[in-house]
């Protein structure tokens, strides 16, 4: 009985993932509704299709020196110019491409490092769990930051840092621990469940429970230590590049925030330098936010207010709000 | 008992893996960082004596074997010895990481404490009137301050409050010019006003946590039957909210303690760098811009040191606080 039980959970669970495009459609439109979420998704969609059609958006080569430099926001130039006289729009939305790619590898490479350690870690258990774990929990204590640093300059010292993937390698290295924990935990609880039990039972390999098992009833946890992972990837990335150690002949948000720390843009005014990219930045890493907190709310009903206040705050003074 | 030998262990190792990352990531890394970094140097004057100092530090004597230079190494940091630094030689990179660390110590405690107590205290409040417009507008805007890179919040708060505005110091630690350091109140009162900006920084970057998850887990906490007959008691509207709801929704904040810290001190790097405020994040900068690999490597050394240590003293006090902990069921 148990058994039958347990591979009617499983071939739902199979359904569920092998859906038909309806399917797809209807679970779609329920994590849209979640306005977090569609404002996240909204943004993010935004920033790949200003970097995508970047020269349709802009005449100007964001590198070429076209006028004398550090003008204001005109209409020509609606982000004015850099202290090269480059234009910033254009910088803006090349630079995107650079940011969004740079982050993206990393964050994907992050996150199969992730489930790799992490489901591995839990599924196995005794020793290899013993090491495992220990490597994650070392990672985690270590701060991320400084460790990048210390890799991007050595990175710096040799050249290595003109190319993006290096970049994104060291971003990798350092981000994949609290993912990897995280997918621990969730695998130590599924793996104790009845479908994963019969598909022991009926004898198969331990690969394939990972990867067919296990690992697709994971999708909405990594899914958002993916969103994670991107946000700290980002950050991570643009701090790489404001220290001076990415790529700076080449516009890229942080790159863009070097140069005009290094010409002491603000210092003088010239405010439109910094502006731009910074908002840019903190648009993109709120919408990915978002969406993980939406995803939450999808996952968590509890954390779903939307009945009227109930409770007063302190005494009676907000009584009319109460009772509106 | 045997859970903290075992915490005490895990620290340990964590510690010497640091240590030796230390040792060993510069010389996986392909090429030779040693003669780049040395070709680099070459622009400015450098001496027989710093070139020296660089080839120790990267351990490229190929006439000494690799376990003998790790086992020398060891010994030198447990003897305090982190090697010379090349921009300030000849100046060991101990005495430079000596002067900043109480800097970032007293940025990185005063902003996580007093961003820990604001946050928690604001999640309380909107938890508690969960639903409203408050609740409905808070989180959101504190999600999207604290996506703002700390640099550029910096950044923003030097150009408003220090240029335009001239309300507060940007740059250093306290007035160079005109006061000098010691325990005297002028000094204090230079500290405590160049740390406004910086301190602000940081906690405006890091609330966003501290309020959303106090927030969602009074939120949980609040519909436990506990605090239901709680107010059925006719207990007054604080007590139910300090002594009842928050007091048990706090544990995952303090839990979550550890990975706050780690961010925390990330961003007090790049704050650091922006106020010129002469803390570990400034000396790392400086290493940085310049190609002075050993104060880099020291500064993350220290910063590893500390965090791992601030990680240990919190696991002391959760053992403290939570009995489930202390008595090993788990």
């Amino acid at each position: 009985m148990q058994v039958t039980n347990a591979t009617n959970q499983n071939t739902a669970s199979i359904t569920f993932l092998g859906s038909t495009k309806g399917r797809v459609r209807s679970i779609l439109r329920a994590i849209l509704s979640n306005p977090k979420i569609a404002f996240g998704v909204g943004v993010v969609i935004f920033f790949v299709l200003m970097a995508i059609a970047a020269p349709l958006l802009t005449p100007y080569d964001p590198n070429a020196s076209i006028v004398k430099g550090s003008l204001p926001p005109s209409w020509a130039h609606i982000f004015g110019t850099t202290g090269l006289g480059q234009d910033m729009f254009a910088q803006i939305v090349y630079g995107a491409r650079v940011t969004l790619l740079v982050a993206f590898v990393a964050a994907i490479g992050s996150t199969i490092l992730q489930i790799v350690m992490g489901l591995s870690s839990a599924y196995y258990g005794g020793m290899v769990d013993e090491v495992l774990s220990l490597i994650i929990n070392v990672f985690l204590v270590l701060p991320g930051l400084p460790l990048t640093i210390v890799l991007a300059s050595l990175a710096s010292a040799s050249g290595a840092n003109r190319n993006e993937f290096v970049i994104a390698l060291v971003l990798l290295f350092t981000s994949w621990s609290y993912g990897a924990r995280v997918l621990r935990g969730q695998t130590l609880s599924l793996k104790e469940r009845e479908f994963v039990a019969a598909a022991r039972a009926t004898g198969e390999s331990s690969l394939r429970i990972i990867s067919s098992e296990i690992l697709p009833n994971e999708v909405s946890l990594i899914a958002s230590t993916f969103v994670g992972t991107f946000v700290y990837a980002v950050g991570a990335e643009v701090a790489l590049e404001f220290l001076g150690l990415g790529d700076t002949s080449r516009p890229s948000w942080g790159v863009i925030l070097y140069w005009a720390q290094n010409n002491a843009a603000l210092i003088v005014g010239k405010w439109w330098q910094f502006v731009p990219a910074g908002l840019c930045i903190a648009l993109l890493c709120a919408g990915l936010t978002f969406i993980n907190f939406g995803m939450d709310e999808l996952s968590n009903p509890r954390l779903r207010v939307e009945r009227p206040p109930r409770r007063r705050l302190f005494s009676r003074k907000s009584k009319g709000v109460a009772s509106r | 008992m045997r859970y903290l030998f075992r915490r005490a262990g895990f620290y340990l190792i964590a510690l010497w893996a640091a240590v030796s990352f230390n040792f060993i990531i510069p010389r996986l890394m392909p090429g030779d960082p040693a003669e780049a970094y040395i070709a680099k140097l070459q622009t400015q004057q450098v001496t027989r004596a710093q070139i020296d100092a660089i080839r120790a530090e990267f351990g490229v004597n190929p006439n000494v074997p690799i376990w003998r230079q790790y086992l020398d190494y060891l010994n030198g940091i447990l003897h305090g010895n982190l090697g010379i630094s090349t921009s300030q030689f000849p100046t060991p990179v101990g005495d430079i990481l000596k002067q900043s660390l109480p800097w970032t110590i007293g940025l990185v405690g005063v902003a996580l404490v007093m961003s820990f107590f604001i946050g928690t205290l604001i999640g309380i409040l909107i938890a508690w009137k969960r639903g409203s417009w408050y609740d409905t507008a808070v989180p959101p805007l504190l999600t999207f301050l604290s996506a703002i890179p700390y640099f550029w919040m910096a950044l923003g708060l030097v150009y408003i409050f220090g240029v335009i505005l001239n309300w507060f110091p940007t740059d250093s630690g306290y007035d160079v010019f005109n006061v000098s350091p010691g325990w005297n109140m002028d000094f204090i009162g230079s500290v405590a006003q160049h740390a406004i900006l910086p301190v602000a920084t940081l906690i405006i970057g890091s609330l966003a946590g501290w309020v959303l998850i106090m927030r969602n887990m009074m939120v949980t906490t609040l519909s436990e039957d506990y605090v239901t007959m709680a107010e059925a008691k006719g207990l007054s509207e604080r007590r139910v909210m300090f002594h009842y709801a928050a007091r048990n929704a706090i544990l995952p904040s303090i839990t979550s303690f550890s990975i706050a810290l780690g961010l925390i001190v990330s961003g007090a790097l790049l704050t650091e760098i922006v106020f010129n405020y002469p803390g570990i994040g400034y000396s790392l900068y400086r290493g940085v811009q310049s190609d002075d690999y050993a104060l880099v490597e020291g500064c993350f050394l220290v910063i590893a040191l500390a965090v791992i240590f601030a990680n240990f003293l919190f696991e002391l006090i959760y053992v403290f606080l939570d009995p489930r902990v202390r008595h090993g069921n788990k």
